[in-house]
């Protein structure tokens, strides 16, 4: 389906067929570019953000990555305009956000759990963004009708309009929550957990659809997840959040290829951690020297993380990690192994060809082809 | 496993005791209930459709049908108002005293009918609390039907309150954060959200303090006044005519007061139903 | 999302009210008409019992209530409460086992049928036991012959109070022994326990606190039935009448203070009953089944 639904309407009421991205030329279609400077936010004595900054582009399509706890959520409500911060500032576009009460931020909310109005069809859940507005600002019934229509059309729920939620799916509901958020003609979109309600294979189609929706309408759109195989597929930036800070920020390769930090390598795809020496240049496992070269990072104690898949049999040159086979397992078309690595025997895991013939006890040697170094700082907090 | 009088179980079961625990329950319900209202039944028909139409439709029946029925009617509809309030007010905010005023709700669920009666037409009757203040101006709730009125929102507020508050706690705060980001007003997320959404519960409500206000006889006979086509209420009219022995024109008020009854229920059931399939089992 | 709005919810800040409540004048003014109205229409009542009763002074509500005739009123409130109670308890809990616990056709029905008396007005509750054993009642003639006295006598009076008390602790029972289901019985069944010895030993553990509950509400009730009682006692003194016609005769009398001395006494026993419900309730709303619906 190409057709290029159009529902932006200026206030004036004239239809103008777009194509494409959402025109920028002024109002509210124009997709809007949020700052985030220095959001603390305290709930008594817990800190859930910690001084939190970032840019969100025109346009983008942001996720907020991290585990319960991270923070993601409170950030998203605080864009919303559902929570306020201790302190830090929130600008939409060049104006301060946060002296903006929900209503008037005209942001679009789509929540987990759809909260749609039980008591209301489709239609009315999709118009009622438009119904509320004051006498003035509210187009007429039929404007109203014929907006809502369109939006049925661009999610695909066209025949549904008479129904109640109870009687959609739960895939069909969100895509009601969509256009319901969409009908107000948002400046910035913003989802928390949007799929988490939803089963595997529906969350797999409705993440490609949220794509495509995104890239037709153009608005600028965050979104709270803690599957982090969800925000690589989906995102244009990945900020990855860990106990109420940013741990980085990133397109979905940096991020997976060029983690900055123990947290963000093991929580984005699988890893696999050692713990060495950098010594001059060198890094020592268990007094024994790896070779791999570490140039530029301090002497001292630091971690070493590759992912299983990375890994390759070395049986011949003498400084691959030397290991015993511990357990083989299926995984997927390949074969994880688990190893007890180096003199002290770290337990770590790697992934190997399934043509690979190897039993428990029997020794191994392998390298990481791509890995990072993370040297110890202080004291781990 | 077979069960008692013929009745077989659905499902076989391992769990013992279905035959003894039907056949005492059954034979319970029979003599306590079933037996009782068949002679009820029976009486009622006895009387015969025409004969059933003239005591129904005599004036004085007629009158005290209305009295109750209507009085009823309005005592519920301020119960909805009211208890609508009560239980938002309970639920939704914080006060001190919150606790307190809870437990006072059920009150009328367990203070004996008799209690109510003589209390409240102690305080509006023109030398009490309430009605002293209101004598003054003429106005007289003790012994009219005004005093029915007061007694019957007395006993009705519970079912408002008590249907309507699991609802309003179970409310998903996320609809609400909804309808404000779609722009809505905080009295327009209260009136074209929310409370739609609870109308099932408070329907329910309501209909549960109708019919028993319909019902009461202790909280009401003192302070009704029961003047017969003013403040009579059926129930007195059916013990009045148990005193006076007429036994079929008692059977026949209280025959048409439980076939309104009926209905009654049957209604909450269907309102339960509707709204069951309306907002869907999540 | 839920941790995080509760911790919202404890931290309001001044500068901007959570989005999921009204400003503050609204919510004064809501909290001061629900205050108000709960006092005057329920609170105001509750004193005006005790203000009245102690009109003639702590002499005169002793004596109010130690009046053979009183005595005699409070010897049979008890004597009818004593007979209903258990006998609702052990109906209930026989109703609530076979519902609970095994499926068959009717079931709804059944569960209908116990919910009867909340929608029949107590007066017909009275008027119906008028019809059986009254003295022109259907079995009337017969029991006269046989020099038994139902109506106008205590049989009568305890017959009336069963059909409105009988579904207090049933209604508590059921649901949630529905709830719990058949798991632990089928447990307990494959480890060799007997019927008896399950339904002792894991069932009513199980709901000892719901049946505490039921009990509770049906002694209130019990003590306190007044429009199906007055129909059938004949309000004899001193020989059918039970506590609430007690106060009924005396009020008729102008006899005020000592009808609100006695009328004090069934309010200190709502009171009572109010307060073990309240506590039950808030320590093990779970094992209740909770939602009180009468």
């Amino acid at each position: 389906m190409d057709a290029r639904v159009d529902y932006s309407m200026k206030d004036a009421g004239t239809l103008e067929p777009v194509r494409g991205r959402v025109r920028a030329e002024g109002g509210w279609e124009n997709p809007m570019h949020v700052t985030v400077e220095n959001v603390v936010r305290t709930f008594g004595l817990t800190p859930a953000l910690h001084g939190v900054s970032l840019d969100i582009y025109p346009g983008e399509l942001v996720a907020l990555l991290g585990p319960s706890g991270s923070g993601k959520t409170t950030l998203l409500r605080i864009l919303a305009g559902l929570d306020i911060p201790t302190s830090g500032r929130v600008l939409f576009d060049q104006d301060d956000a946060l002296k903006l009460t929900v209503q008037e931020r005209h942001v679009g909310l789509v929540f987990q759990n759809y909260a749609l109005f039980r008591h209301m069809t489709v239609a009315q859940n999709i118009g009622f963004g438009l119904r509320v507005r004051p006498r003035s600002r509210r187009p007429s019934r039929k404007e109203i009708a014929r907006r809502v229509g369109a939006l049925l059309e661009l999610v695909q729920l066209s025949r549904l309009e008479k129904r109640y939620p109870s009687q959609l799916s739960g895939g069909q509901r969100q895509r009601v929550a969509f256009a319901r958020a969409l009908a107000i003609e948002p400046r910035l979109l913003l989802l928390d957990e949007p799929f988490g309600a939803l089963d595997a294979q529906v969350r797999r189609d409705l993440r490609r659809w949220l794509r495509e929706i995104h890239d037709k309408t153009g608005h600028t759109t965050v979104f709270v997840t803690h599957d982090q195989e969800e925000a690589l597929e989906l995102a244009d930036r990945v900020v990855v959040l860990s106990h109420g800070r940013i741990e980085q920020i990133g397109t979905p390769d940096e991020i997976y290829d060029a983690p900055n930090s123990p947290f963000v390598f093991s929580f984005i795809g699988e890893s696999s951690e050692l713990p060495v020496r950098v010594e001059r240049g060198n890094i020592v496992l268990d007094e024994v020297p790896l070779p791999l070269a570490a140039k530029g990072y301090p002497d001292g104690p630091a971690r070493l993380f590759f992912r299983p898949q990375d890994v390759e049999l070395d049986s011949g040159a003498p400084g691959a990690i030397p290991g015993t086979i511990a357990a083989i397992r299926r995984h997927g078309g390949a074969r994880r192994i688990d190893v007890e690595a180096g003199l002290d025997g770290h337990r770590i895991e790697i992934e190997l060809p399934s043509q690979f013939e190897g039993s428990v006890g029997q020794g191994i040697a392998v390298l990481p082809r791509r890995w990072r170094l993370y040297p110890d700082a202080a004291p781990e907090a | 496993m077979a069960g008692a009088r013929g009745l077989a179980l659905k499902r076989p079961s391992a769990i013992p005791g279905f035959g003894l625990a039907l056949g005492f329950t059954l034979t319970y319900l029979s003599l306590i209930v079933l037996i009782p209202l068949a002679a009820l039944a029976i009486k009622a028909a006895s009387l015969g459709a025409s004969g059933f139409w003239e005591i129904v439709t005599a004036p004085r029946t007629l009158a005290a049908l209305r009295v109750s029925f209507v009085i009823s009617f309005i005592a519920a509809a301020i119960n909805v108002v009211f208890g609508v309030i009560v239980a938002w007010v309970l639920v939704r905010y914080r006060f001190p005293g919150r606790r307190l005023l809870d437990a006072v709700v059920d009150l009328p669920f367990a203070l004996p009918t008799a209690v109510a009666g003589i209390a409240l037409t102690a305080i509006y009757a023109r030398n009490g609390w309430i009605g002293g203040l209101l004598d003054p101006f003429g106005i007289k709730i003790a012994y009219t039907p005004w005093g029915i009125g007061v007694a019957l929102v007395f006993i009705g507020l519970p079912f408002v309150v008590r249907t309507v508050q699991p609802v309003l706690e179970d409310f998903e705060r996320e609809i609400e954060e909804a309808a404000a980001s779609l722009g809505a007003s905080r009295r327009q997320t209260v009136f074209m959200v929310m409370l739609p959404a609870l109308l099932p519960a408070i329907l329910t409500g309501f209909v549960l303090a109708f019919a028993r206000a319909v019902g009461e006889y202790g909280s009401v006979i003192f302070i009704a006044g029961n003047i017969p086509f003013v403040s009579e209420i059926a129930p007195l009219l059916i013990v009045i005519k148990l005193e006076e022995f007429s036994y079929a024109q008692a059977t026949a008020i209280a025959a048409a007061m439980l076939g309104i009854a009926f209905i009654v229920v049957l209604l909450v059931n269907l309102i339960q139903a509707w709204q069951r399939k309306r907002s869907g089992h999540e | 999302m839920s941790e995080v709005s509760l911790a919202a919810d404890v931290v309001i800040e001044d500068r901007a009210r959570s989005v999921t409540t009204e400003r503050r004048r609204v919510r004064f003014s809501l909290i001061l008409v629900a205050v108000a109205f709960l006092v005057l229409f329920l609170l105001l009542p509750l004193f005006a019992v005790f203000s009245e009763a102690l009109r003639a002074g702590f002499e005169g509500y002793w004596q109010a209530i130690s009046t053979p005739d009183a005595v005699a009123a409070i010897k049979l409130t008890l004597l009818v409460a004593a007979i209903a109670v258990p006998a609702n308890l052990i109906f209930g809990l026989a109703a609530s086992w076979a519902i609970a616990k095994f499926e068959f056709p009717g079931k709804s029905f059944l569960n209908t049928l116990i919910d009867l008396p909340f929608s029949v007005s107590p007066v017909i509750s009275g008027l119906v036991y008028v019809l059986l054993f009254g003295l022109q009642g259907y079995f009337g003639p017969y029991l006269q012959s046989q020099g038994i006295q139902i109506i106008f006598a205590v049989p009568g009076i305890v017959l009336a109070t069963i059909f409105v008390t009988f579904p207090f602790v049933a209604r508590e029972l059921i649901p949630l022994m529905q709830e719990q289901g058949t798991q632990d019985e089928e447990a307990a069944l494959s480890l060799g326990a007997s019927g008896f010895k399950t339904f002792l030993l894991v069932t009513l553990p199980n709901v000892k606190w719901a049946l505490l509950y039921g009990v509770i509400l049906c002694n209130a009730r019990a003590m306190g039935e007044f429009g199906a009682v007055s129909v059938v006692s004949g309000h004899i003194r001193g020989k059918t009448n039970t506590m609430p016609l007690h106060v009924e005769i005396l009020y008729n009398e102008y006899n005020f203070a000592a009808a609100f001395a006695v009328a004090s006494l069934l309010a200190l026993l709502a009171l009572v009953t109010l307060v073990v419900k309240i506590g039950l309730e808030w320590r093990y709303a779970d094992q209740i089944a909770g939602s009180a619906r009468h």
